[in-house]
């Protein structure tokens, strides 16, 4: 990846930065639906997309806004939508359908915490489809990850997820949007844009495995078969994960999103005081970084989860793991009042405690009562 | 002998019709019957009798697209006890 | 003498001929339009559907606009028809196909982009979508096939259904303390600012589709011109879903669902009228009708 045009770097929340590198990205249709944390996505997209020559709809549901961004997609453009997880539930028919389809939809979870994990990567959809999914760490992440969301998505042909959260929308740093330049792609000649009519080679864009009469039609069965075909080849090709001292680590924590930038930052402090904690963030939660997160435990005696949630990612680090050290699930749901942000349990000391008492006690670690929200 | 005048005619692509008797209904001058015997398909088809208009009524209510429809630069005439005679 | 065959008596006079094309004349009508890539399909015999199609290509082919038509289809039937028009299609889901088009028009917005959808597809799953997408302007066309069944799942109730049809789920036929009452939905489309164009028309016999294929050419003209959203609705025989025989579909249709959803049209030119209006509209015209052919008028 190469940086190819360096921008002025300014203050902004996370949700415009993202709307800025989805645009750097060539993404010029966007619609979606007014839900927190989601809505300024939405908004900065409003604004800035027509005066990239793109259209931004305001859709009248969630429902409306993924088809909507289907028709663009069929088109040949980069189109994208997004929403928050109850947002997202609406659309998982059409998420089904569009990878089954085969176009490059990118889909912004701007999540009310992290307990959208299995909708992300398990999916809410029916049927065997796999999006990828993406999770950063923070905004400057967040500008990268998005646009390699675009780029993947074209490249596989298939849906690529971006999970967000309250923080990562609503937080301001001072960013530079710098585009990034992807190795090329094969043009889209699968594109329906009218110019087929009567030629007797017009186009179908559709999820059934149907073709044209005269071509020959893979058939439901023989087209289901080829994109899972194509889900393992993504498998094997698009993990991503950072670790950070786990060669000696006892105990190695494992989070991801923006809580993980506070247990890195507290794993990295426990090690400078010598405590051999290491740390292992999944950055492509699908596909998950199996093996690197069974590389980086696979000297540790406990290996401990931390996650805004009831536990999800729980279930793959039990499957990296596999039975070779206890597992820890040392996060927990926690959220403010409104329940669509930032709970008292993100915070570095609580973090430090929990890890540590993972850490001292393995298996049978007592963990400090969950923070409470003081406004219940 | 009389004579019945044809001032069109249709060709029927049988092996495609499925027997919905539609074009029988909807043929204005009524010179639509049904055969006795059946296609490939299993469905009986239509026949022609003297007297088409050329309207086109039956190629616009077929749904299974069996017919042509054509209008003879001038009338043909059908012995009703015979066969077709020259044009007069 | 030759004499001109009168068509109350029924066919008379020896089988004729229609293998070949004929000697000594001109064709009128083609076999299947241009844009349909093979006359074969396993719709049912006696489908109406196929009729619509037909006369839409047609309208289509003779406004020039071929090489810039994009198609949405929803799913019922009329999915079979994808593989078989000669038009770049997007294949979309049960009630979605407005919004697909929106999003494809608003990236090709010199295409003529219409959706192809059944009364369950669009009134039923999809009414919300296509509301907005009338509401919203959206230059597009959507078109309905109305039969007043889920025809591919077997026959059972939609929206539209009449009262007292008979359908799978509903076999007393439909009862309003029950079941509820049918949706109009030209009606409620025509009430809406975005609507420029709103029509309803049939298939039941060859004037009906003849003004169908009229109604066809205005809204797709009307989206040419930019005016908005365009509609039109189409009743379609489904002999098989109303558990009838075929030859009596065009009939039991105008006489159930026709008198219900009346053809004519709702919306054009910035004038809109019910369905109300246009039931005592054409019960006028009928009985004009009825009035010439006593005096001994309309004998051809």
């Amino acid at each position: 990846m190469t940086v190819v045009a360096p921008a002025d770097r300014r203050l902004m929340e996370g949700s415009e930065a993202m709307a800025e590198a989805a645009i750097a990205a060539g993404c010029r249709f966007f619609a979606g639906y007014p839900m927190t944390p989601f809505t300024e996505l939405l908004e900065h997209l409003a604004k800035k997309l027509p005066e990239a020559d793109g259209v931004c709809i305001n859709a009248e549901s969630e429902l409306e806004a993924v088809g909507m961004a289907w028709g663009a997609l069929a088109t040949g453009a980069r189109a994208a939508t997004g929403s928050t997880g109850q947002g997202l539930s609406l659309m998982q028919e059409s998420f089904s359908e569009i990878t089954l389809a085969e176009l490059p939809l990118v889909v912004f979870n701007m999540a009310r915490g992290q307990q959208d994990y299995f909708q992300a990567t398990r999916g809410g959809g029916h049927g065997d489809y796999r999006h990828l999914v993406l999770a950063p760490l923070d905004i400057a992440e967040a500008v990268e990850l998005t646009q390699l969301a675009f780029h993947l998505a074209d490249k596989w042909r298939n849906p690529v997820l971006v999970y967000g959260d309250y923080l990562l929308a609503h937080t301001h740093e001072a960013v530079s949007v710098e585009r990034i330049e992807f190795p090329p792609l094969p043009s889209k000649a699968w594109a329906v844009d009218g110019s087929g009519g009567g030629t007797g080679e017009s186009r179908l864009v559709t999820p059934l495995g149907l073709a044209k009469h005269g071509h020959e039609a893979p058939g439901i069965e023989r087209h289901l078969r080829g994109i899972t075909a194509k889900h393992a080849d993504m498998e094997r090709e698009e993990q991503r994960a950072e670790t950070a001292f786990c060669d000696d680590a006892e105990t190695v924590v494992v989070a991801f999103g923006t809580p993980a930038k506070f247990v890195r930052y507290v794993v990295s402090q426990l090690r400078a005081e010598g405590e051999k904690v290491g740390f292992v963030r999944p950055i492509s939660l699908w596909p998950y970084p199996f093996e690197a997160v069974a590389q980086a435990t696979d000297g540790a005696t406990t290996v401990a989860v931390f996650e805004l949630c009831a536990g999800q990612m729980i279930d793959d680090v039990r499957l990296a793991v596999l039975g070779r050290a206890p597992i820890v699930a040392i996060g927990g749901i926690s959220t403010d009042g409104s329940g669509f942000g930032v709970g008292p349990l993100l915070d570095a000391e609580i973090i430090r405690d929990r890890v540590l008492a993972a850490h001292r006690g393995g298996a049978d670690a007592e963990l400090p009562p969950l923070p409470v929200n003081d406004r219940g | 002998m009389t004579a019945i005048k044809s001032r069109g005619t249709i060709t029927i692509d049988t092996d495609t019709c499925k027997g919905c008797e539609l074009c029988i209904t909807a043929c204005p001058p009524r010179v639509l019957s049904m055969t006795s015997e059946v296609n490939q398909l299993g469905y009986r088809y239509p026949q022609l009798h003297p007297g088409c208009t050329g309207c086109a009524a039956c190629l616009m209510v077929c749904p299974d697209f069996c017919f042509e429809v054509f209008r003879f630069d001038e009338p043909v005439l059908t012995d009703i006890a015979g066969a077709a005679e020259e044009p007069s | 003498m030759p004499r001109e065959h009168v068509g109350a008596e029924g066919p008379v006079g020896p089988v004729l001929d229609t293998s070949t094309a004929p000697d000594h004349a001109k064709k009128v009508a083609d076999l299947k339009p241009d844009l349909l890539l093979t006359q074969e399909h396993n719709l049912c015999p006696g489908c109406g559907e196929p009729l619509a199609l037909r006369v839409y290509l047609e309208a289509l082919q003779e406004l020039g606009v071929t090489q810039r038509s994009i198609m949405v289809a929803g799913i019922g039937c009329y999915t079979a028809f994808t593989s078989t028009v000669d038009v770049d299609l997007v294949q979309a889901l049960h009630g979605r196909a407005p919004s697909v088009a929106t999003g494809a028009k608003r990236m090709q917005p010199d295409s003529v982009v219409f959706t192809l959808q059944g009364d369950g597809d669009m009134v039923n799953e999809g009414l919300q979508e296509v509301l907005h997408t009338a509401a919203r302007g959206e230059n597009v066309t959507c078109i309905l096939l109305n039969n007043g069944v889920f025809g591919e799942t077997g026959g059972h109730m939609t929206a539209t259904s009449v009262l007292g049809q008979r359908t799978k789920n509903t076999l007393d036929g439909r009862d309003a303390e029950y079941h509820g009452y049918p949706i109009l939905i030209g009606d409620l489309i025509a009430r809406l600012q975005g609507a420029a164009y709103v029509a309803r028309g049939s298939v039941h016999n060859a004037g009906a589709v003849a003004r169908t294929k009229k109604m066809f050419r205005r809204a797709f003209e009307s989206q040419l011109r930019g005016d908005g959203f365009s509609f039109v609705e189409v009743l379609t025989m489904c002999p098989t879903g109303w558990f009838i025989p075929t030859g009596d579909g065009p009939d039991y249709m105008h006489e159930t669902l026709g008198e219900v959803h009346v053809m004519g049209e709702l919306k054009v030119g910035g004038v809109v009228k019910t369905t109300e209006e246009l039931h005592d509209e054409n019960v006028a015209r009928q009985r004009e009708v009825e009035g010439a052919l006593e005096r001994g008028g309309l004998d051809r």
